[in-house]
């Protein structure tokens, strides 16, 4: 079985290749719910039935090929902060983090896929990718379920699906979402709108940092929210086509702010390089959000390409947990926000201060009349 | 019990589904007004699972289940209706059987239809499928037993046997 610090040690593929769609789209997630016939859901069962049922469903899923030499544990046997990494990697949820002895999780070494065992329901599969690829993580988590229906009898009803814990899982139990990042419409004021349209067609948004309505780095994570009623295939669909539209309205309001505003654009990126460059203490929330303008520089032309990279490894590995466990100890905030500091610094050491871009990732022409934002 | 947001005695309270997590707010007369709990699209996921009607506030002691449903339990899992408008989730697969109108009145509004579309597991359907006939086979095998069709009998065993093979290993 393979250790947590191997796990760990290296960052996913799908962490840092989310470089299509103009870089607008990080990661696409699918998660499937499923239950067994005649074992109480997780929430509901006994403490020896939860346990029974972790009894099938852990040598079943141990045993699936794509598991094979996987990182398997229950969640009792890890500490807070193992189980706090494993939240911020999106590895497992929030909930399941909470959970003890009777409950397990089960992640595949390149942690493209990952399953829950006794979450909320007895099963919880995730698969995610780079970019925008809903339908083959889903056709890669799909096959993987297959294999489990041979050895493991799902709770499943002709009418209604698949039975899960929470009716609003039931039929298909499928959670498809995508992580979008979208800087430029937060810029010119257009997210509100595009996020209301999106909620209009059934379809879930909020922020992936930050609490209520705050999004902070401009991140969102939009999700399907119906699953019952329609296949998989649609509801993959329709997400796919709304999360292009959303990419294209990101790309056309970034061309415009260029257009418009070159100036104003300019400055943003180039305090945001000088800040991480040369902050010694620096919070979560004000290093996402200089981050993401980073990110944005790289997008536009303003600094290398590979800063996207080095952006997308940072949202990671300057979480709180990940902080922790890289220092080897608890940190207290104060700690955290200087050695957050200290390792954005040393990732960006090498990274050339911003230029005015004279050509976008497009091709296309950008008049280089725009000054020139030193750092 | 004091409203979430003031000092005033809550009155209304609302339990709701957010991101699969149960939150429960108690507020006053006024700040409920003031917060739109009386709007049917604000709280709508609320009101499906209250089974209320869309734009009426879910106030305590409403949701105190009608004696004639009072009392209704899962036979496989002990799960009672009490439970279900305590925490709108369920005990076991069964539930949706035992709680069926409960589960309907639920649904309704809640996701885009009311009937599965997509994906069945094959594997299981194909073996309940032989179980069921499984059991039509052993009836009519008791049958012919009874009524001396030896011969009959022979090829209803046979066929018993063969499908008995292709299960094992099977749960069911």
């Amino acid at each position: 079985m393979m250790r947590f610090s191997t796990l760990i040690k290296h960052p996913a593929d799908w962490m840092t290749g989310g470089q299509g769609e103009h870089g607008a789209v990080l990661t696409s997630r699918i998660r499937l719910a499923r239950n067994l016939r005649r074992h109480p859901f997780p929430g509901w069962a006994k403490r020896d039935e939860r346990a029974a049922a972790l009894e099938l469903l852990r040598p079943a899923v141990e045993s699936l090929p794509a598991m094979k030499d996987a990182f398997s544990n229950e969640l009792g046997s890890l500490s807070s902060v193992q189980k706090q990494v494993l939240v911020e990697r999106h590895l497992i949820s929030r909930e399941h983090a909470a959970r003890g002895d009777g409950s397990a999780a089960v992640i595949e070494r390149r942690q493209s896929f990952s399953i829950m065992l006794n979450e909320e329901d007895h099963l919880r599969m995730q698969s995610i990718r780079p970019g925008l690829q809903l339908s083959s993580a889903f056709q890669a988590l799909s096959e993987l379920d297959t294999q489990l229906e041979s050895s493991l009898e799902y709770a499943f009803d002709n009418s209604l699906g698949y039975l899960t814990t929470c009716p609003t899982n039931l039929g298909t139990g499928l959670r498809a979402s995508a992580m979008v990042h979208l800087p430029g419409l937060v810029l010119s004021d257009q997210i509100g709108q595009v996020l209301q349209a999106v909620n209009k067609i059934g379809l879930a948004v909020r922020g992936i940092y930050g609490e209520g309505t705050e999004s902070l780095g401009h991140l969102y994570q939009i999700s399907n929210q119906s699953t019952l009623g329609e296949s998989e295939e649609t509801i993959i669909r329709r997400l796919e086509r709304v999360i292009s539209q959303v990419a294209m309205h990101e790309q056309n309001a970034r061309e415009k702010l260029l257009e418009e505003d070159p100036e104003m654009v300019a400055d943003k990126i180039g305090r945001a390089y000088g800040v991480l460059r040369h902050a010694h203490i620096i919070d979560s929330k004000e290093a996402l959000n200089h981050l993401s303008l980073l990110r944005l520089g790289g997008t536009l032309g303003y600094l290398k390409r590979d800063i996207v990279i080095t952006c997308d490894s940072l949202l990671m590995d300057i979480q709180p947990a990940h902080l922790q466990l890289h220092s080897g100890r608890k940190l207290s905030p104060e700690e955290r926000d200087s050695i957050r500091a200290e390792i954005v610094r040393s990732r960006l050491q090498s990274v050339e201060s911003p230029d005015t871009p004279f050509i976008s990732n497009e091709g296309k022409d950008f008049p280089d009349t725009n000054p020139q934002a030193d750092a | 019990m004091k409203c979430d947001f003031c000092d005033q005695k809550a009155t209304v309270f609302l339990t709701q589904l957010v991101e699969g997590q149960m939150k429960k707010v108690c507020l006053c007369e006024a700040c409920a007004k003031e917060r739109g709990v009386t709007d049917p699209t604000g709280f709508s996921l609320a009101d499906f699972l209250f089974g209320g009607t869309p734009g009426v506030p879910v106030i305590a002691g409403k949701a105190v289940p009608s004696p004639s449903t009072h009392g209704k339990k899962c036979a496989s899992c002990g799960f009672t209706l009490e439970d279900l408008r305590r925490v709108r989730r369920f005990g076991c697969s069964e539930c949706y059987a035992t709680f069926h109108d409960e589960v309907s009145q639920m649904l309704r509004g809640m996701h885009k239809g009311l009937a599965h579309v997509g994906k069945v597991p094959e594997g299981l359907m194909a073996t309940q499928y032989r179980h069921q006939r499984l059991e039509e086979l052993r009836q009519r095998l008791d049958q012919a037993i009874a009524s001396e069709s030896y011969e009959e009998a022979a090829g209803i065993r046979d066929e018993i046997r063969s499908l008995e093979t292709l299960s094992t290993g099977s749960t069911i």
